[in-house]
């Protein structure tokens, strides 16, 4: 059966032979005519070695370097290239046995005759100066360099983060990244890997049978060279950081620093931390086992991590809400007769002048005032119910940062909780639930729960009278910008014009008149505002916390200190924090608060043996 | 009405041994390519060469079971076969595997299915059925609609994957629909469309105007055959529009495109308006249409290229075009693939003697890449029998597609031949560097199951139809 198109078949035909014959041409050109894809009989081998990159430099804000590279060899074997070799000299020269040699030569059959494997990693120079020396005697070996990190100053191990090498996993994750690569796991390693890693290179090189490099393979026309990672520069202050970690040996806790104006972390310190030189190299994953298994947790970065109930701290956003929303004025007072009952519920407060405005309440921190205050809130007529007001309320919280993950450059950062009323209504039934019982939230206590970081972001919007700039880490690129979404303003719902009885409330907490919780704060001529917190806490000892920033009028820095099962805010993270704000601003401590340094530093909470209270003043509290 | 004919009998072996021969060179191939010391049986089910047997043993049950189905049997579930692998493209959206962000792979049971492959089968079948049974002629537009929805169908659904390589075969099918009749007139324009697009990434703007001044030229000489007046108007085109596009460019270089295809197809337009004035009138109106449209395609080319494909896309077809020489980025994998097959020589290095295909960087070594092992090891006589054996198998199978009766098995045959020579074309022209990367493998040699199944199901339906082809008269 025939169609008139039959003879198409032809050209079909001649379409299908012609590129074949085409390939054919070019595959004898390829294969038997253009000698530069040959390999001469010598030199039969090609070895690719990688180039790795360093990684950036890391340095702080003033300048002062914070990580840098160290060279390191790694020792790569190809089976296939293997030939005899004197096994007692060569194990005698790596410090290995002969039992380690056997086994990795069995792994890199395993893996590949023809590819590389890493057959010691991390080998010494002196080693390396030796093997240099006889590595012609052992075809089949060659030595590749890398470079480690290296820490000058053993801080910030939270912050900086670590680089380790990619295993199946993140492989998978990250196309680019093949077997012996590094990359960076935590910290600012990971965040910012893309700027740090630089990128890698090739040399191929002819390699004869005696193990010779004979050159590079066709005059380093497949070579590509590697470029170096773009150095960068930390918002970090190193010095206060270091003082930090030092403030804080001992403790459980978290210190958090930042610039108000401009969202810059100068100081995050996760305590227990450990020494970031013990993350890097061969040591990495035993320590980091070791670590890991530690009960103390010190690679969990409380900063910004840990979820703390913030206490007595988050009175000061309880009173710009309520300022905000009318509910109360700078004259409004309440008078407190050492506790606050309502019903069968009590909530106990401390002896100190009453009745309280807003700037005194803050002063004595009056819980009567407060728990007053946020159910007036909750129940004002406006908003019609309990659930309106509550999400009303809810809002402005949020408003400041909390209850969402602030998007810092960290990569595992938390969001802490800020209930809202559908939270009550699961909890309750709907409706079912007044502010009577909430009431725990308007000193901070309860359903709440915060990280240090946005603790110190809080403190930095109040220290802005009304807005933030999420806080960050980075402070600049080489070569490149920082994200555009750490310049720009949030915008808190509370008016400016409602800050200034609140500051002036923190301000007499530190400085009095008539005593205030944070007098221990105090530091002459550095206008010290804060607001101490000691949080119940149903597990043991109370949690000592302390927000504040200075000076007062254009603030240069914001912090949180959070320090877990240490009693109250005005003992322990006060102090710690005042210091840290004259360390900061003064450059150093004056020499009347030395014996407060040196308590603060040997303060132990970990080991238990705690020093007696002997300076806690009658009336302070939290 | 129908006769008892032995299928067995009237197979043609021929295809058959041909086939076997690829399979065992691919299985070969494959331990060669991924050979280790430690599993040196071939049999060692462990490893790539090993498993391949397992799919190769499984693949000749599936070609027997295909050879015992009756043949009324493929045109009459062809559109069913067609919906349902349709359903599996759009599953595979949903409940695919993602393996290098595609999402184009079922896992299950540690087997893995690659809907795309059997489209290829489903649409072959759906459109053999089609044309097959059309009464309307195949250049009407309204038919080539429903041939374009019926192939573009599936196309859509792997684009989505997103897979380019295994949608790109689809385009093979012009073969088929040559072979049945369509103009000889759009396969020409699509090969022009194909050489303008290489063009048009290689030249700057001002030397595509004077491409275009050329074609223009040599269309003037064709059609008025005067080649004074033709050279004539040549220089006066090329004046114009180089100190129109020249003044224009040299000024504003950074110019956005939208603007410069404007002028430029406003330039070209008054060119070729002007040519058009000089010669046969009643070429004028299809001269100007033809040549502006080449313009503005050109330029879209351009757009496409730069807007809307990957960054990988653009960089594998800069390297095939030159324009992009980075060995150790995308052109990596082409340079070692050279070396592999260029350092084969005549009679290449032996068999488990190749060392760049396993010595390092051919990735895809087993599957897309198979071919280096092939010309490292055996060299150019080696390349040259493969090459053959290709060229040999297809042109057998066109000989057994015209000895088809029925226009069903004559369209499938030719479907089949279209979507192997396409993955063959590809595949070893990207590992010598003649075609841009596309990740699809060598019939019936690289590594894989799900291909190779599909591959057999095809050709054993193509030749259950041939063995059968005086079963009915039609």
């Amino acid at each position: 059966m025939t169609d008139r198109f039959s003879d198409r078949k032809f050209i079909i035909g001649g379409m299908i032979v012609l590129p074949m014959l085409f390939f054919l041409a070019r595959l004898f050109f390829l294969q038997v005519i253009d000698p530069s894809y040959k390999l001469s009989a010598d030199s039969n081998v090609l070895r690719n070695v990688t180039q790795y990159p360093s990684r950036g430099l890391i340095y702080d804000r003033n300048g002062e370097l914070l990580v840098f590279n160290e060279p390191a060899y790694d020792l790569m074997v190809v089976p296939g290239q293997l030939a005899p070799f004197d096994t007692a000299e060569f194990c005698s020269v790596l410090d290995i046995t002969k039992e380690y040699v056997d086994e990795e030569i069995r792994k890199a059959r395993e893996y590949s005759m023809f590819r590389s494997s890493v057959f010691l990693k991390q080998i010494s120079s002196r080693n390396y100066a030796v093997l240099q020396e006889k590595l012609h005697r052992f075809p089949g070996f060659y030595v590749q360099s890398r470079t480690l990190r290296k820490y000058p100053r053993d801080i910030a191990a939270h912050i900086l983060g670590y680089v380790g090498e990619v295993d199946n996993r993140i492989i998978a994750d990250n196309p680019g990244y093949i077997s012996g690569d590094y990359i960076g796991i935590t910290g600012i390693e990971r965040t910012y890997e893309k700027e740090l890693r630089g990128d890698k290179g090739v040399n191929i090189f002819l390699v004869d049978v005696h193990n010779r490099i004979m050159g590079p393979y066709q005059e380093g026309r497949f070579n590509k060279s590697a470029t170096v990672g773009s150095d960068v520069t930390l918002s970090l202050d190193a010095a206060l950081q270091e003082y930090g970690e030092k403030l804080m040996q001992n403790k459980i806790g978290s210190i958090v620093a930042i610039e108000p104006s401009t969202g810059e972390i100068l100081s995050l310190v996760s305590a227990p931390t450990y020494n970031p030189d013990l993350l890097v190299g061969r040591v990495r994953s035993r320590n980091y086992r070791k670590l890991a298994s530690d009960t103390l947790n010190p690679l969990f970065n409380r900063a910004l991590m840990a979820h703390y109930p913030p206490g007595s701290i988050f009175k000061v956003v309880n009173g710009l809400i309520a300022l905000q929303e009318g509910i109360v004025n700078e004259r409004t007072t309440y008078s407190c007769p050492g506790h606050y009952t309502a019903g069968r519920l009590t909530v106990r407060c401390r002896h100190h002048f009453s009745p309280v405005a807003m700037q005194g309440a803050l002063q004595v921190s009056c819980n009567s005032y407060f728990a007053h205050n946020f159910r007036a809130i909750l129940d004002h007529p406006k908003y019609g119910s309990v659930t309106n007001g509550f999400n009303v309320w809810s809002d402005h919280v949020r408003s400041f940062g909390l209850g969402e993950r602030l998007e810092t450059d960290f990569p595992n950062e938390l969001r802490g909780n800020v209930p809202l009323a559908s939270y009550f209504d699961r909890f309750y039934g709907e409706n079912r639930w007044r502010s009577l019982q909430m009431v725990s939230l308007g000193i901070g206590q309860g359903e709440l729960s915060v990280t240090p970081i946005q603790m110190a972001n809080m403190t930095a919007a109040i220290a802005n009278r009304g807005y933030y700039i999420t806080p960050h880490i980075m402070k600049s690129i080489e070569n490149s910008e920082i994200d555009p979404a750490f310049k720009k303003i949030n915008q808190t719902s509370i008016d400016s014009v409602w800050f200034e009885p609140v500051i002036e409330g923190m301000y007499r907490a530190v400085n009095g008149p008539d005593g205030g919780t944070a007098r221990m704060a105090q530091v002459n001529g550095l206008d010290i505002c804060g607001k101490t917190g000691t949080v119940q806490n149903p597990h043991g000892e109370n949690h000592s916390a302390f927000i504040a920033f200075a000076p007062r009028e254009n603030p240069r820095i914001a912090i949180a200190v959070y320090v877990e099962n240490a009693g109250y805010g005005s003992t322990w993270a006060a102090p710690i924090a005042s210091l840290m704000i004259e360390k900061y601003l003064a450059g150093e401590i004056s020499a009347s608060r030395r014996w407060l340094e040196q308590r603060m530093m040997d303060g132990d909470f970990i080991n238990r043996a705690r020093p007696v209270n002997t300076v806690t003043a009658a009336g302070e509290q939290d | 009405m129908s006769r008892k004919i032995n299928i067995w009998a009237n197979l043609d072996w021929i295809s058959v041994l041909v086939y076997l021969i690829l399979l065992m060179t691919g299985w070969i191939s494959i331990y060669s390519a991924v050979y280790n010391d430690a599993h040196q049986s071939i049999f060692d089910t462990s490893q790539l060469y090993g498993k391949q047997l397992i799919w190769i043993v499984a693949a000749l049950f599936i070609a027997a079971i295909v050879m015992m189905t009756d043949s009324r049997f493929f045109p009459f579930f062809s559109y069913f076969f067609y919906a349902f692998t349709l359903l599996m493209l759009v599953a595979v959206l949903f409940f695919g595997t993602e393996i290098s962000g595609q999402k184009a792979w079922f896992q299950f049971a540690g087997m893995q299915m690659q809907p795309a492959e059997f489209a290829k089968m489903a649409t072959a079948l759906a459109l053999a059925q089609y044309l097959s049974n059309s009464k309307q002629k195949i250049n009407d537009p309204r038919e080539l609609l429903n041939i374009a929805v019926l192939v573009f169908l599936p196309v859509l659904l792997i684009m989505l994957q997103p897979d380019a390589g295994s949608a790109i075969v689809f385009l093979s099918f012009m073969l088929v629909l040559f072979r049945e009749g369509m103009s000889g007139y759009v396969l020409f324009f699509m090969f022009v469309l194909l050489i303008l697009s290489v063009l048009a990434l290689l030249m700057t703007e001002v030397n595509m105007i004077l491409l275009l001044v050329l074609l223009a030229f040599i269309s003037h000489l064709v059609l008025g055959r005067n080649i004074k007046l033709s050279l004539k108007a040549g220089l006066l085109f090329l004046l114009i529009s180089l100190t129109v596009v020249g003044v224009f460019f040299l000024r504003s270089p950074h110019i956005q495109l939208e603007i410069k295809l404007l002028v430029a197809a406003l330039t070209s337009c008054f060119i070729l308006f002007f040519a058009a004035l000089k010669i046969r009138k009643k070429y004028a109106p299809l001269l100007l249409g033809l040549l502006a449209a080449a313009l503005v395609y050109t330029y879209s080319v351009d757009y496409v290229f730069e807007n809307l494909l990957m960054p990988h896309q653009k960089s594998r077809i800069n390297i095939v075009l030159g324009v992009d020489d980075d060995p150790l980025g995308q052109s990596y994998n082409i340079n070692q693939s050279k070396i592999a097959i260029g350092s084969g020589g005549l009679t290449g290095k032996g068999f488990l003697q190749g060392t760049q295909t396993k010595f390092n960087f051919v990735p895809e070594q087993s599957t897309d890449f198979i071919f280096c092992t092939i010309g490292e090891e055996w060299g150019f006589a080696g390349s040259f029998v493969i090459l053959s054996l290709f060229i040999f198998f297809l042109l057998r199978l066109v000989y057994l597609a015209e000895r088809q009766r029925s226009a069903f098995a004559r369209i499938y045959g030719y479907s089949l031949i279209s979507i192997l020579f396409t993955h063959i074309v590809i595949n070893i022209g990207m590992t010598i560097g003649l075609v841009p990367v596309i990740g699809i493998p060598l019939p019936f040699i690289s590594y894989g199951g799900s291909a190779m199944w599909s591959y057999t199901i095809m050709l054993f339906i193509f030749l259950r139809l041939d063995a059968g082809r005086t079963e009915f008269l039609k």
